[in-house]
């Protein structure tokens, strides 16, 4: 074995611990049986944890694993870092729920930790082919948890619908890669851009087509309009905390992947994508704004502020400069926090031991139960992007990166549809100060979610003050990408 | 005539396009779609391929396989979840899938 390969394996030490542990823990779940769910999870927890520790061990710079096939950078330690924290937050949010919807089996936390092995290889892809198996690894993973409520035919459904449109999506990723391949003559990324710098003034059509598939199929994967019909459907369909899993972890993985391919080996050619970006994030801030408004369901509305949520990333992203990306660095850590904070507050309602999903349960929330009302005001404030709560930074250095880049009708557009989703987020606001009650919710909601729910409400509120760390290292990271 | 690469990548279009309506058009049973999703992924096999050949270069054929085993897996899944599906529904008709609006 020589040199090079052997420290490959030092480079890829965090996948392959999670791929390893991953295994153990499917053979311990196998021995242990029926009842061994709750240990699992929390083992799979433990897992994540010390696999985020191993990140920095492994990384110290910028270094390319396997001949060019996977490197590891700031930017992927940022990203892999944001996966395995909301993996680990969407497990343990996990865990009541499933003992109380008696759907708590070992498999859950298992495939939990291969779509998170299978994001990390996304992240860390730096050339097509490894970018396609973490891509599927992921998405095989989460086909079967969509469906994991075996019995129900919601949940089903949408582990069809899911399936279907993802294997599609997949199709044509694949199809977008072979027109790369072809007209470039390489897969790795370090290969393709240098070939693209020599053409940059006149790419070859084959190439160009390639790169539409592959933003067409990358923006499937972070549901962002005109590609986002699943979302909603899969968001309800699919168990609660899996839903917050799916609006948390792959599309952070996906963002990350799409910045990557953009900027990495397309970067010479932005002129050529900066207009499919700037058209898909205008038509996800629109959807996103306009077609929650008449929501019932509380998941379908967080299907679509998700799907406006990518959109004000992508503003970030059509950029196309260092700028932009550390905006959308810090506008998916922001959406993190977010997200688990109101996911965590829909796990809490229930009502007579039974999940409810509509938005008009939450009326007069705030006399039931306070606590939850303010954490849920506060991740709804912060989504409609006011300050000075996190989201609004989020925001913030988007739109600031799109003016820079001269891109004024979308920051325009962006800060228009920000208001128009500012009335359906604050309606909710409405509903739980000012609405009469109805039936409250059933206590306790358990002391793990209340935790998750109470940081990541902190979190948001107190983002000013630990603000320039976060900001900081997003700076760092993104600068890695842009080989600096 | 000789057959050259237009001829490979024309034939793997239109499996590809075949493959898309094959999805959008068909009104009958969840297995075509799952029929289609294969064939749009054999086209892109087709495509790496004739790529391969084409510049003379082995990775294209790499990636195929590839393709290849993770089309496999899908597959698998995809079964899997329409058996448990059918399960619950008693139907597998495309038309039926439609508890949730979207």
């Amino acid at each position: 074995m020589n040199q090079e390969f052997a420290a490959s394996f030092v480079l890829v030490l965090p996948e392959t611990f999670l791929a390893v542990a991953a295994m153990a823990l499917l053979m311990l779940g196998v021995f242990r049986g029926e009842g061994s769910a709750r240990l699992v999870s929390w083992l799979a927890i433990a897992a994540l944890a010390v696999t985020a520790l191993f990140l920095p061990l492994a990384a110290p710079g910028q270094a390319a694993a396997f001949g060019g096939l996977f490197v590891t950078d700031a930017f992927a330690v940022f990203m892999k870092i944001l996966i395995l924290l909301g993996t680990a937050l969407a497990l343990v949010m996990s865990i009541d729920f499933n003992d109380r919807e008696q759907i708590a089996q070992f498999e859950y936390p298992v495939l939990f930790l291969f779509a998170a092995v299978g994001m990390m290889v996304m992240i860390s892809a730096s050339d097509l082919i490894s970018l396609y198996i973490g891509l599927e690894l992921q998405s095989l993973s989460l086909y079967v948890v969509a469906a994991f409520r075996r019995d129900a035919v919601k949940s089903t459904e949408a582990g069809l619908k899911y399936f279907v449109l993802g294997a599609l999506s997949s199709g044509m990723l694949l199809y977008g890669a072979s027109l790369i391949y072809g007209f470039s003559g390489a897969t790795g990324f370090a290969d393709i851009a240098e070939i693209m710098i020599g053409q940059a003034g006149d790419p070859p059509l084959g190439v160009i087509f390639g790169i539409v598939f592959m933003v067409a199929a990358l923006a499937f994967k972070v549901s962002a309009a005109p590609f986002h019909m699943w979302t909603p459907d899969v968001y309800e369909g699919a168990p609660t905390p899996v839903t917050a899993f799916f609006s948390i972890a792959p599309k952070i993985a996906a963002t990350a992947l799409l910045v990557r391919v953009l900027i990495d080996p397309f970067g010479p050619l932005v002129n050529q994508w900066q207009q499919v970006v700037i058209a898909v994030a205008i038509a996800s801030m629109l959807i996103g704004a306009f077609a929650a408004i008449n929501q019932t369901n509380i998941k379908r509305l967080m299907a679509y502020s998700s799907i406006g949520h990518i959109g004000y990333a992508l503003v970030g992203l059509a950029a196309g400069d260092e700028t932009g990306v550390h905006g959308v660095l810090i506008y998916m850590a922001i959406y993190l926090f977010m997200n688990v904070a109101a996911f965590g507050v829909i796990l809490c309602m229930r009502q007579q031991g039974r999940m409810v999903e509509r938005i008009a349960d939450l009326s007069g929330l705030s006399v039931t139960r306070p606590g939850i009302a303010a954490a849920l005001a506060i991740a709804m404030f912060s989504m409609a992007g006011i300050p000075p709560l996190a989201g609004f930074f989020g925001k913030f250095y988007v739109f600031q990166a799109a003016i820079a880049a001269g891109l004024y009708t979308l920051a325009v557009i962006g800060v228009l549809t920000s208001v128009v989703a500012a009335f359906y987020y604050l309606r909710i606001v409405k509903l739980m100060y000012f609405d009469e009650p109805v039936e409250a919710f059933d206590r306790p909601a358990g002391r793990t979610l209340g935790i998750v729910i109470t940081g990541s409400s902190l979190l948001i509120l107190l983002f000013v003050v630990y603000m320039a760390p976060v900001v900081g290292w997003a700076g760092i990271a993104a600068a890695a990408l842009f080989g600096g | 005539m000789a057959i050259g690469l237009a001829h490979y990548l024309v034939v793997a279009a239109i499996l590809f396009t075949l493959g898309i309506f094959g999805i959008f058009l068909n009104r009958k049973n969840v297995i075509i779609i799952l029929m289609s999703i294969e064939l749009m992924l054999l086209a892109v096999n087709i495509n790496l391929v004739a790529f391969s050949t084409h510049l003379g270069d082995l990775v294209g054929q790499v990636f195929a396989m590839l393709v290849l085993t993770v089309a496999a897996a899908e597959a698998a899944i995809g079964l899997a979840i329409l058996v448990v599906y059918f399960r619950n529904r008693g139907s597998i008709a495309v038309e039926d899938i439609n508890l949730m609006k979207g």
